[in-house]
């Protein structure tokens, strides 16, 4: 039989499976295939917490979602077009997000009755013979015994052949839309080079997949997906934790300051401190503290000897480090506070995505204290955001918080990354000597930015004491006159607020410069916000989006902007936390839209959400 | 002429390692001593003041840095050795000195403390005991002996106290010591050995506390008692003590045994003090007055145990230098390109 080829603009795959099913593999191979074809994509993994939750119950589900398309996409996709199911609970989980019509591939012994029960399923009903997914075109694959089948003549048990299953379902998604299968071969070479039986059974799983698709006549139809029209360059896929651990190296080399990564292990930041722990080459110390203080306070230690001190966390961790990063606002001291949100409060929801922490970032310690705070939007743009925060922490002489969430951090995208030459040189200087007119070293003497010199251990003639307990300004003795404490806590503030003017001003990411309504959003709702303009000014709505990559300070025009609209709407995957700062410091009557689910915001539900805000008017 | 000009090596004192801010602890305070023989032994250690930092936590003994014109920071309670830890292992040319006292590092620390022990950063570690809680005004501490009267123990403390060098022992600590604030000489000892110890060194220092616990430690501090009660060891000699040095520890067993010399008892039958014997140091810590023990010990003071372990500043800079001669400097580029890269053209 011949099959046709029809080209599609956007595809939506969601890989699900038990967490023990290799999805996440199958899913991230699916996706480098992709990428090299120069094709946009974006991809939100969804794991649960447990290692390894029970065998077949709803919490073990563990997915995967790539979105790809020939257009430039900007999110992971509301609904999906093909779903993979290795059992019956990954389907329950995630048959609600397919579209009407859409494809499900599944596996039908993982529909056996120990399964069926296992999901939840009542006793005699299997979704496979009844009538529930008439809705959708429901292709059954057999693929353990497929794949014990391929792999007969191989010396191992069933258990390890069975570790092979996703492999066939790869190479059968890779013959559905008409791939090439060498990357994946290579990878697995490299992998599994010294173990050649594993090696060897599954690309023979790989490629029995393959062949089943052509010649079962499965489809009379392969799929495929053009080029996305990207600004030309060169590009790579990029995770957002990958992103933050190369921005990092990067103003580590462009700074000349070396870098020294405080940390404790906790989903979902700990991926930084494994990338960073590799590149060893760069001079990088990574120390794994005993706790959570001991990580940001072994980089007060670090920063304090003239090193780019640097600690990651989530939010949990934030809270334990409240107490030392009020100390190094005292010390006035470089520090990089990294915060990979997810749910809280509490442990929360340690793998979910949550916009939790601006409050804390911007308010959760003790006393007056005022720190930088900045956001990265998508996984990719981790990197400046990264960038940045160092630059501003190394410049004004604070410590700076960065923001990123579980959906960045694990979510990828296409990088159209940077040449070392063109990353701007991020300039530090220590005091290495007294001025001519200086008697004696004022550590608290400050430039027009309001910044004091930073002088380091091992330099002669510089010696003095820096702490917690309030100093005076210029000398940095402990002061407890009232005049003095006022003007320090004034001084701090200032500093902080002083950065505007070193930072670029916001500017509108789409949309019409005045309207009805302006969406302003931070982080990882900003791929949502974007598809939701793009899609609304298509349909001749006025609107706009501005994402603040700044947000304390805040760009000086910013609050220019928000005038420039009849409505301020700010979607947030929180109980409301930006738009508590927006209405204290400009008084708008902002309204919010807010997901409190550990999943992202949807460009669906910021539509709805703009329409019904003009509707009411 | 000669352009280079000569740096003749300057000879500091004392003096030069105090600051002109006015040292405020309670008069009769134990802490103005141990200032005193830091300051007096710092000229002698061969360590330039530049490369000299001291750290503190919170606490009475925390103000410590303030008075030294060396490098130093009074950091937040309990957290002077991570960050000692973190200033160590990214400059390890420098000369760190944590000062901390019981409440400061065996309570709100404690964590801290036992880590940085067995990574064996090389610091100085001077745990000022004054068993008590002095700058909050006087509850207990974690060395505080049970039923101890204080503000928050009104009806005596239940709390079983911390044998601090048994837990610096039980931490792999490569350098144990013991002293006293009214001690002069012993105490500039024990500060240079610990500065001499490549490695974590742990000293526990025992301070008077004249507010709030006063006389804590006169047993070991008076002259009428203080030769019954100390115990002071040295390398290679014979556990004696008393004040006409007619007493001696012997070792039966696993266990220390007092006796009395004469009497067919020599030097030569007593324990021979080896700083390096990790498990006679294990009993040695153990001679501090356990209820659960019949027999009344004196207290030993000076070095109990010391031996050689690689420090972690040491391994972690080897690890780069040998990355760096096996696989070259880091490229950025390299870095940043990755291994899967497609162009997209004009």
């Amino acid at each position: 039989m011949i099959t046709t080829e029809e080209v599609l603009q956007d595809v939506v795959i969601k890989f699900a499976g038990d967490s023990g099913d290799g999805m996440q593999l199958t899913g991230s191979q699916f996706t480098n295939n992709t990428a090299m074809l120069g094709i946009d994509l974006a991809t939100f993994p969804d794991f649960p917490a447990e290692i390894r939750a029970p065998i077949g119950t709803l919490p073990g589900v563990s997915g995967f979602q790539l979105h790809f398309s020939s257009n430039r996409i900007f999110t992971p996709g509301d609904d999906c077009d093909v779903l993979v199911a290795m059992n019956a609970a990954a389907l329950k989980v995630n048959v609600k997000n397919l579209k009407k019509g859409g494809k499900i591939i599944v596996n039908t012994d993982g529909f056996d009755a120990r399964n069926l029960r296992l999901a939840n399923y009542p006793d005699g009903i299997n979704p496979l013979e009844d009538e529930s997914l008439t809705n959708y075109e429901v292709i059954k694959i057999d693929v353990t015994k497929l794949t014990r089948e391929a792999l007969k003549d191989f010396e191992m048990g069933t258990k390890e052949k069975d570790r092979a299953k996703n492999m066939f379902v790869l190479g059968f998604l890779y013959w559905m839309y008409n791939r090439n299968m060498d990357n994946t071969i290579n990878f697995l070479t490299e992998k599994f080079g010294k173990k050649d039986t594993i090696l060897q059974s599954n690309i023979k799983a790989l490629q029995a997949g393959y062949n089943y698709a052509d010649t079962t006549e499965t489809f009379t139809t392969r799929f495929s997906v053009e080029k996305a029209r990207m600004v030309k360059g060169n590009y790579r896929n990029i995770m957002g934790n990958q992103a933050l651990s190369y921005g990092l190296i990067a103003a580590s080399q462009k700074s000349g300051l070396q870098l020294f990564l405080g940390s404790y292990p906790i989903t979902p930041a700990s991926d930084i401190l494994h990338e960073l722990s590799k590149h060893k080459a760069f001079g990088i110390k990574t120390f794994q503290a005993e706790d959570e203080i001991a990580a940001i306070t072994s980089a007060i230690g670090a920063s304090y000897g003239g090193s780019l001190g640097v600690t990651t966390t989530s939010g949990p961790g934030m809270a334990l480090k409240a107490e030392a990063m009020g100390l190094a606002i005292m010390l006035e001291i470089p520090l990089l506070i990294i915060n990979v949100q997810r749910g809280g409060p509490s442990t929360g929801l340690p793998t979910k995505t949550e916009q939790s922490d601006l409050l804390q970032a911007y308010y959760g310690r003790n006393g007056e204290s005022p720190m930088p705070v900045i956001s990265a939007s998508t996984p990719s743009d981790c990197f400046g955001a990264v960038y940045e925060a160092v630059r501003i922490a190394v410049q004004h002489m604070t410590p700076v918080i960065l923001l990123s969430d579980g959906f960045i951090a694990n979510g990828s995208e296409p990088w159209k990354f940077p040449k070392s030459d063109d990353l701007h040189k991020i300039e530090v200087k220590f005091k290495t000597e007294l001025g001519d007119h200086e008697e004696k070293f004022q550590p608290y003497l400050r430039d027009e930015k309001l910044v004091r010199p930073w002088a380091i251990p091992g330099t002669a003639g510089l010696e003095h004491r820096v702490g917690g307990i309030e100093k005076q300004n210029i000398t940095g003795n402990v002061s407890y006159d009232p005049d003095n404490h006022q003007l320090m806590v004034k001084i701090r503030e200032e500093k902080v607020e002083k950065i505007a003017q070193f930072i670029p001003e916001q500017k509108l990411d789409n949309g019409l410069e005045k309207g009805k309504v302006l969406i302003l959003g931070w982080g990882s709702t900003y791929g949502a916000i974007k598809s939701a303009v793009n899609e609304l000014l298509a349909e001749g709505y006025e609107v706009a989006h501005a994402h603040l990559r700044y947000v304390r300070p805040f760009p000086k025009n910013l609050g220019d902007i928000l005038k420039n609209y009849e409505h301020v709407l700010i979607p947030e995957i929180n109980n409301g936390q930006l738009i508590k700062i927006i209405r204290d410091k400009f008084l708008i009557d902002a309204k919010g839209y807010n997901k409190i689910m550990g999943i992202p915001i949807t460009k669906g539900e910021i539509i709805d959400e703009v329409k019904k805000i003009i509707e009411e008017e | 002429m000669s352009t280079i000009t000569e740096t003749r090596p300057v000879t500091l004192t004392a003096k030069d390692f105090a600051t002109d801010q006015e040292v405020r602890w309670c008069p009769g305070c134990g802490d103005y001593s141990i200032l005193a023989q830091v300051q007096k032994i710092m000229p002698g250690i061969g360590v330039p003041k530049e490369n000299i930092v001291i750290i503190s936590g919170i606490g009475c003994s925390s103000r410590f840095p303030y008075y030294m014109n060396t490098y130093g920071m009074h950091s937040i309670h309990g957290r002077a050795t991570a960050i000692a830890s973190g200033l160590k292992a990214s400059r390890p040319e420098l000369s760190v000195w944590i000062v901390s006292g019981d409440g400061d590092s065996l309570s709100i620390g404690g964590n801290h403390t036992i880590h940085l022990l067995r990574r064996n950063f090389d610091v100085n570690l001077l745990m000022f005991n004054n068993q008590i809680y002095g700058l909050t005004k006087g509850q207990y501490s974690p060395t505080s002996e049970k039923k101890k009267i204080t503000k928050s123990t009104p009806y005596g403390s239940i709390d079983h106290p911390f044998n601090p060098l048994a837990l610096a022992l039980g931490a792999d600590a490569t350098f144990i010591g013991r002293s006293m604030d009214r001690d002069p000489k012993h105490l500039q000892t024990m500060l240079t050995r610990s500065h001499q110890h490549k490695g974590a060194s742990f000293l526990e220092i025992y301070q008077n506390c004249n507010i709030f616990n006063d006389g804590a430690f006169e047993i070991f501090t008076e002259k009428s008692t203080k030769m019954e009660e100390a115990l002071f060891l040295e390398h290679g000699k014979p556990l004696v003590y008393g004040t006409a040095r007619d007493k001696g520890i012997k070792i039966e067993g696993l266990r220390p045994v007092a006796v009395q010399l004469g009497n067919g008892v020599s030097e030569d039958d007593l324990w021979i003090h080896d700083e390096k014997d990790f498990y006679k140091a294990q009993v040695l810590v153990r001679m501090f007055d356990d209820p659960q023990q019949s027999v009344h010990f004196p207290r030993p003071f000076g070095v109990f145990y010391e031996t050689e372990r690689a420090c972690y500043e040491d391994i972690m800079q080897m690890q780069i230098e040998e990355t760096i001669a096996t696989k070259g400097a880091g490229d950025l580029d390299k870095l940043l390109r990755g291994r899967e890269v497609w162009e997209i053209a004009g």
